[in-house]
């Protein structure tokens, strides 16, 4: 059971990026729109001095708005086709498609947050500092987890309903507030931003964990009943 | 009283906001019900 | 006391009862009182003078909305759990987070006219506040999911979830926003607490709000829950109806 369910996930993750690959819309038209949100940032905030100071909140919040869109994606492509439909009937695992989706969720956003750090290090001129590597990474990786579970299960209850554009951000955002303040808080620990020291950055990391499995391990359970009919 | 505008301010947006919920709920739940006979009232 | 009539339909007008008409007249005598106690016969504090008098409606608001999305998380889970997944709970579910909605936004506004007066500025951003903030969205997006397409089913299993997942998300704002309120020291700048010692009749003007408030929850929750029960009513029916003329038809 457990070893079909991982396949199941692996193959739904597998399908996903598939489409994104063959698609080219993250490539094409999601990442050049996270670095045209970092130059919009410049121009809005207009001091180099400022930028650097704010720049983690600002990438944390391009992640934010790009994974909006990345979800809708993830499952417009489903219901397209009613592939979702198609598994449930199949009497597929539903915590295994959860899974999946999320697998993939996980994948694009580190990838989206690579773009954004190296295009800040780069615009905003902030230097990561040796020490704040592995902080940088950790926090990234759950933060990221956190996001895509809340995603996956929004984006989830979201599908196949009209007028889902503008719901998806009402309910995924506020939940999505602790990542983003966790996430921010332990990115500018990592780059020593406003005076702060690598050791600031690991209950921040704590927050992120926490809060990265309750929504994993719920949005297991969650998800099927969600999607059924 | 000092303050005296913030003060029964929120003494009158407190009670206008809960009439005006109340008022909207026993509208519409006497234009619905009304047509409805006792007997098939399920809380009756 | 009253006397029998044939027709029961004029007895209970609306979605009232016998039950809902002395509740309602309580809460209404109780609110008269409130503002009473709470305007005038209350004395003014010692450090917040006559500030104080917002907490008597400011309080009592706020534990009412706590309290109702208390009532909608368990009216969730008794949906979502309970063997006949009864849609009497997932209307109280509903019913609640509307009135619980409505509680908060009068909580937020009057928190900021209080804060207004006290720290002179309408917002703070302490872990409390910022909370409160957060979840009065969360309970619009719930109330959202409510009103989405789908069928009676599907639509309160839904939202059943979506009332839990809100519960989760409490404890995890609160915690990240007071972690990171505590790296910032400045709650001494902005100086005085909301806490303040009440005196008897201070204590009693409170008292006098939650039971109110509390009245008033108990009214508009059985009214609404049973407007949507009217409502669930009239769409069965339309299904019912529809059903027979699709069956007649397939008969001829």
């Amino acid at each position: 059971m457990a070893n079909q369910r991982r396949r199941l996930a692996l193959s739904v993750a597998r399908k996903d990026l598939r489409i994104e690959r063959r698609s080219h819309v993250l490539t094409a038209q999601i990442l050049p729109f996270t670095l045209v949100t970092m130059v919009l940032f410049a121009f809005a905030l207009d001091a180099t001095s400022v930028l650097q100071r704010v720049a983690p909140g600002l990438v944390w919040l391009a992640v934010l708005f790009s994974m909006m869109i990345v979800v809708q994606r993830a499952f417009a492509v489903e219901t397209a086709d009613g592939a979702l439909d198609a598994l449930r009937s199949a009497g597929a695992d539903m915590s295994g498609v959860f899974f999946g989706k999320f697998i993939a969720l996980v994948v694009q956003l580190i990838i989206v947050e690579g773009a954004l750090w190296i295009a800040a290090v780069l615009l905003y001129g902030i230097e990561l500092r040796l020490g704040g590597i592995v902080l940088l990474v950790t926090s990234s990786i759950s933060a990221t987890c956190g996001l895509a579970a809340i995603g996956t299960i929004y984006g989830g209850l979201a599908s196949g309903i009209q007028g889902r554009e503008s719901l998806l951000p009402l309910l995924v955002l506020p939940v999505a507030s602790p990542v983003l303040i966790g996430a921010t808080r332990s990115a500018e620990a990592a780059f020593g931003i406003g005076g702060t020291v690598a050791s600031e950055g690991w209950p921040w990391l704590g927050l992120l964990t926490v809060f990265a499995v309750a929504f994993v391990v719920v949005g297991s359970f969650a998800f099927g009943p969600l999607v059924d009919d | 009283m000092s303050n005296a505008g913030f003060i029964i301010g929120s003494y009158v947006l407190t009670f206008g906001a809960i009439i005006g919920f109340a008022l909207r709920t026993i509208r519409l739940g006497r234009k619905l019900a009304d047509d409805l006979d006792d007997s098939e009232k399920p809380w009756l | 006391m009253t006397t029998i009539t044939p027709t029961t339909k004029s007895s209970h007008r609306g979605t009232g009862t016998t039950a809902t008409r002395v509740i309602g007249l309580l809460a209404t005598v109780m609110c008269a009182w409130l503002v009473v106690f709470g305007l005038i016969l209350s004395p003014a504090d010692r450090d917040q003078g006559d500030a104080v008098r917002i907490m008597y409606v400011h309080v009592p608001s706020v534990w009412l909305a706590y309290l109702a999305f208390i009532v909608t998380a368990a009216g969730s889970a008794i949906h979502l759990f309970g063997r006949r997944h009864s849609l009497q709970a997932d209307r109280v579910a509903g019913a609640s987070a509307e009135i619980g909605v409505v509680f908060m936004g009068v909580t937020l506004v009057s928190g900021m006219l209080w804060g207004r007066i006290t720290w002179g500025v309408y917002w703070q951003w302490d872990a409390r506040l910022t909370t409160t903030a957060l979840l009065f969205v969360s309970y619009i997006g719930y109330l959202a999911v409510r009103n989405l397409d789908g069928t009676r089913e599907q639509l309160a299993r839904r939202s059943a979830i979506v009332g839990l997942l809100a519960v989760l998300e409490i404890p995890l704002v609160h915690w990240s926003v007071k972690l990171w309120r505590s790296l910032h020291q400045e709650a001494t700048v902005l100086g005085t607490d909301l806490d303040v010692s009440l005196d008897g009749l201070m204590l009693f003007s409170l008292f006098v709000g939650v039971v109110a408030f509390t009245l008033v929850f108990v009214w508009l929750l059985l009214h609404r829950a049973r407007t949507m029960a009217v409502v669930d009513l009239a769409a069965q029916r339309r299904l019912d109806d529809a059903l027979i003329a699709r069956r007649r038809e397939g008969g001829n």
